[in-house]
């Protein structure tokens, strides 16, 4: 280990072991599953988009007739593509028609056998093929893209927020952030998206403090940013989120309309919006897949934990779950370079040493996790409306940013709590990130924290009580959903058997079969 | 007016500090949408003193892009203030903090509060349900999952008046939330009145839980005409909604004795 706290080599495997033990049982259960967002997912990349009159897509459509017809547990590909072949939808044998006259009840599902099954399989895989084909092709066109406009100037990436509800507002927001200075634009989404079973069609121009992530709004941001890095001479990524009742279809989604980066976190669902714990991770890790195959670099949710629960007392259950998600991350088939995992600065600067206490954690994660993108979230709960002390405060995070090497940055606003930012609320956030890594982005070099000192010795702390959490985990009959179930993690407590989506979830029968899983999972 | 003090004694006069007592003295930042310039400048001042401050002193602007200019005005007001003219609308319960609340609710109860949450009606809109009960909040504070000693049941949308009901029934619910976003001809109204006579039906008069409905198209003073024990309107945070139901539900004894006329 060649980081500058000098952890014992010994305690970081421990660490890591642990989190196997506490994760491999989890993705056992993920594997015997599946859910409604799944099989939509795999509807997606087969090329069914569109919705009927009143706005359900027809994915939902589709998905819904299948399930009465034939149930959950087979998947949905096996009486689909068997209604195609058997000519349902007409000679063309189109999916949008076929949800159609399904949904107008002309169509009967029947689970396939022998031959006919094997056919199916094989029309489902072909089609399900050209989704995943595409995007292939999108990562293929932003490494050239990348190649061609030059990448972000230097590291820390500034990541700036445009959250207007409108898209048609949020894109002259995100050109004017680009031409400030940001590398990546997120887009907020809509309060509340992460609780709709279905993901909303079309250009979207109201939303609840954000816009709604759609398929269309994803391809106009995108195409209004590939706009920006020609003008500006680099790449400028977007953001957005696969998270909630939808994660695998978002994903789907973002590969194919070439998102390059999404928050996505292994329990922020199941925590902090109550989805059921199943659905998530069954969810999780084919949404993590498919992020894989596009290049999408993933953002974990470890700064939720800080504000809710005390940044100091809670610090060591950033570690666990940065850990946590590592490896549900690698097994989904993730790369070091795509793991964007998050921490904040959220410690009350009334504590004494704070500041020596923030940068202890985030050197911490950056020792752990050497190769992995570390995205660094700004204080947001210590915000109080005294604009002055936030600037100061947010110039402090920028300085803990330059002196543990941060990949990400998103950039503090000084009127966090107050307004969304204004014009110059982000002109004078942008200053003070140059400013900080003008003066001492290089500091890091000549930063060494006293072998034994406060910060070594803090870091070695929170990695303890990290592995004393995984040990904790690791003791429960069921592991960590029995944990979730009893509020180990966080303050709530979330069952297995309860939560929303819970009726969207059911074990694989044993002729289930999933084109995209099988294309995603070879190699 | 006391010149001495500067401070702000019932019934005195009083004017914006900045070093020296009665300067008038105010800072101001803005931007406007014009390229930096002498002309820009002169724009700054120009709003300024519209603004009654004279002088004022234009004394940073920094161009943010080619279209817009920042400024930083530093100058005098001559405006009076008198703080015994100053009307508030007090809130009629205390703000407590989530802390607070829960200690509350430990010592006067000695058990958990259960609250009962959900959309009625059509509403698919849990927007606002859920930014009260989620943990995740609303503006910055913890929804009401957060607070230790409050059971939260968020039944979600599109939920039955029977239906919610029955669930406030069999949990015990000490509080039924009830949220309205998306309504339209006045439905909100129909199905909160609806909501509340099923309530007075089914429990023993004077039995009932307490009643809050919420959503931004409530108006506040309407509570007692919908039978309903409180209306929330648009942009209240979960902080307000416990405190209000920690003040009905698990009243604290003010400390004795009572030093403060009310």
């Amino acid at each position: 280990m060649t980081g500058k706290l000098d952890l014992d080599p010994a305690t970081v495997k421990q660490a890591r072991a642990l989190a196997r033990k506490v994760g491999r049982p989890i993705v056992t259960t993920a594997k015997k599953h599946t859910t409604v967002a799944v099989e939509r997912a795999t509807l997606r990349l087969a090329g069914l988009e569109g919705a009927d009159a009143e706005g359900t897509p027809w994915v939902n459509r589709l998905m819904d007739v299948v399930r009465a017809d034939t149930g959950l547990e087979h998947g949905v590909a096996l009486p689909v593509w068997d209604a195609l072949l058997r000519g349902e939808a007409g000679s063309q044998g189109d999916l949008t028609t076929l949800a159609q006259k399904a949904s107008a009840g002309s169509v009967t599902f029947r689970l396939p056998e022998g031959r006919d099954a094997t056919r199916a399989r094989a029309a489902s895989r072909k089609q399900v093929g050209r989704g995943i084909t595409i995007m292939d092709k999108r990562r293929a066109e932003r490494e050239r893209l990348i190649k061609r406009h030059g990448n972000a100037p230097r590291k820390p990436w500034i990541y700036l927020i445009v959250a207007t509800g409108d898209i048609y507002e949020d894109i002259p927001q995100a050109q004017q952030a680009a031409r400030e200075g940001a590398d990546v634009i997120a887009v907020i989404r809509s309060t509340g998206q992460s609780l709709l079973d279905y993901v909303p069609e079309g250009a979207t121009r109201e939303g609840f403090a954000g816009t709604y992530a759609t398929q269309e709004n994803f391809r106009l941001m995108r195409a209004a940013l590939d706009e920006s890095s020609k003008e500006l001479g680099r790449y400028i990524r977007l953001t957005n989120y696969a998270s909630g009742l939808c994660m695998p279809e978002i994903a789907a989604l973002a590969g194919m309309q070439r998102l390059d980066m999404m928050l996505n976190d292994s329990m922020y669902g199941i925590l902090f919006r109550d989805i059921n714990p199943i659905r998530t991770f069954v969810d999780q890790r084919f949404s993590r897949q498919v992020h894989a195959r596009a290049g999408i670099i993933i953002n974990t949710g470890e700064d939720n934990y800080l504000t809710t629960a005390d940044a100091v007392e809670a610090a060591h259950t950033v570690t666990t779950s940065q850990l946590l998600n590592e490896f549900f991350a690698k097994e989904a088939g993730l790369e070091d370079w795509q793991l964007g995992l998050g921490h904040a600065f959220e410690i009350d600067p009334e504590v004494p040493d704070s500041f020596r206490l923030e940068l202890a954690h985030a050197m911490l994660a950056r020792d752990l996790f050497p190769n992995a993108p570390l995205k660094w979230m700004p204080p947001t709960r210590h915000m109080t409306g005294d604009v002055f002390r936030g600037y100061l405060l947010d110039g402090f995070f920028n300085l803990v940013g330059a002196l543990t090497g941060q990949s990400i940055l998103l950039v503090g606003m000084m009127t966090e709590a107050v307004v969304t930012p204004w014009l110059s609320d982000r002109d004078l956030a942008l200053q003070n990130v140059r400013y900080v890594m003008n003066a001492a982005g290089s500091l890091h070099e000549d930063f060494r924290p006293t072998p034994d000192g406060f910060i070594a010795q803090r870091a070695r702390q929170v990695l303890g009580e990290s592995i004393e959490l995984l040990e904790k985990i690791v003791e429960h009959d069921n592991g960590l959903l029995d944990a979730i179930a009893d509020g180990t993690f966080g303050l709530m407590k979330r069952p297995a058997d309860a939560g929303r989506g819970l009726e969207g979830v059911a074990k694989k029968s044993s002729i289930y079969y999933n084109p995209a899983t099988e294309l995603l999972e070879e190699k | 007016m006391d010149e001495a003090t500067g401070t702000s004694e019932a019934g005195h006069i009083i004017r914006p500090y900045g070093d020296t007592t009665g300067d008038g003295m105010v800072q101001l930042s803005f931007t406007l949408p014009m390229t930096h310039s002498k002309v820009a400048e002169g724009a700054a001042a120009q709003l300024a003193n519209k603004m009654g401050m004279d002088p004022a002193l234009v004394v940073h602007a920094k161009p943010m892009g080619p279209d817009f200019t920042f400024f930083v005005v530093y100058g005098r007001v001559n405006h009076l203030v008198d703080p015994s003219k100053v009307v508030v609308v007090e809130r009629d319960y205390p703000l407590l903090t989530p802390k607070e609340a829960n200690a509350a609710i430990k010592r006067s109860l000695r058990r958990r509060l259960t609250v009962v949450g959900a959309c009625i009606g059509s509403d698919a809109h849990t927007v606002g349900i859920d930014a009260i009960l989620n943990i995740k909040g609303f503006a910055g504070e913890k929804g009401l999952e957060y607070y230790r000693e409050l059971k939260v049941v968020n039944l979600g949308a599109q939920v039955s008046v029977p239906e919610l009901v029955e669930r406030a029934r069999a949990e015990k619910a000490d509080a039924v939330l009830v949220s309205q976003v998306v309504t339209q001809r006045d439905a909100h109204l129909l199905n909160t009145r609806e909501m509340s006579a099923a309530f007075r039906e089914s429990y023993p008069s004077g039995r009932t839980p307490l009643l809050i409905v919420g959503g931004p198209r409530f108006d506040e003073s309407m509570a007692g005409e919908l039978g309903v024990d409180r209306v929330f309107s648009r942009g209240t945070t979960p902080g307000e909604v416990a405190s209000y139901i920690v003040h009905q539900l698990a009243p604290t004894t003010p400390p004795a004795p009572d030093t403060k006329a009310s």
